[in-house]
């Protein structure tokens, strides 16, 4: 068991950092997409079957998709993919800090008194799921409605920008 | 080690990894991914302590998570429309270059 979690955890951070360090973006957005497909891979393995479904439906398959539409949109020449140059000294200091908050965060989780349940997985099925979102969490439910909504109207207005208006065309 | 705190460790090195690829990336499409990362490393948290903690109730997990992804879309959605609308104004995307606001 713990070996397919180690399994699953070396080939997500394995993407994740070859993403980080590539200087091609495309191929950066597509290793993405492939360690957010391993996160989904351990929510099943964890035995959170719907949320490995709306982790792959909505990260692996829409995010990784219009991400690749803003890099291609951002774009006006081949060259273009290809950043400009590196700052070595900011990618030093970068490291730094990556490595210390893990450093830290990994020294406290090995040291941390923490209880596991041997049983199994707790079993949630996708009715229990729907009944709790309807019921207990309906008003979290709308708010986040009303999130996604408001959210996607701004990024239709920051994202069409302000064309000048033209008199010709006034009526 | 035992198997929650493998999963913490496995998502303090994504946390990490998408830290430092924050930091050190010019391209503000990359900084975006790496932010999506850190959030991915908490819902990871969440469903770790949800398979884990003895005691925990049936779907509470699952539920943050799926909120989570929710917020974690309409971040993407703000976020590349702000890649985009930089574009315009300075035909790209380096960060280094939109210091215009720059005292």
């Amino acid at each position: 068991m713990n070996a397919v979690l180690i399994l699953i955890a070396l080939a997500t951070v394995g993407t994740a950092v070859l993403a980080m360090s590539r200087r091609n973006l495309l191929h950066s957005v597509l290793l993405l997409a492939g360690s957010w497909a391993g996160v989904g891979a351990f929510f099943l393995w964890a035995g959170a079957e719907f949320a490995a479904f709306a982790q792959v439906l909505v990260y692996v398959g829409a995010i990784s998709m219009v991400v690749l539409f803003a890099v291609l949109l951002t774009r006006r020449s081949r060259e273009d993919l290809i950043p400009g140059p590196v700052y070595r000294g900011r990618a030093f200091y970068a490291m730094l800090a990556g490595g210390a908050v893990a450093a830290v965060l990994l020294a406290a989780v090995a040291r941390a008194p923490l209880a596991v349940s041997a049983g199994a997985a707790p079993a949630v099925s996708v009715r229990q799921i729907g009944g709790e979102l309807m019921g207990p969490h309906a008003a979290s439910l709308l708010v986040v409605g009303v999130l996604l909504t408001v959210a996607l109207l701004g990024a239709v207005v920051l994202a069409a920008g302000d064309r000048p208006e033209n008199p010709e065309d006034a009526p | 080690m035992n198997p929650l705190q493998l999963c913490l460790a496995f998502s303090s090195l994504l946390f990490a990894v998408g830290l430092a690829g924050a930091l050190a990336r010019n391209n503000s499409i990359l900084v975006l991914l790496g932010l999506e990362l850190m959030l991915n490393a908490a819902n990871l948290n969440f469903i770790a302590f949800w398979r884990f903690h003895p005691g925990a109730a049936p779907a509470t997990g699952v539920i943050f998570v799926i909120f989570a992804i929710a917020v974690t879309a309409a971040e993407t959605a703000v976020g590349l429309a702000l890649v985009i609308a930089l574009y315009r104004h300075q035909q790209n995307i380096r960060l280094s270059e939109a210091n215009r606001l720059k005292g």
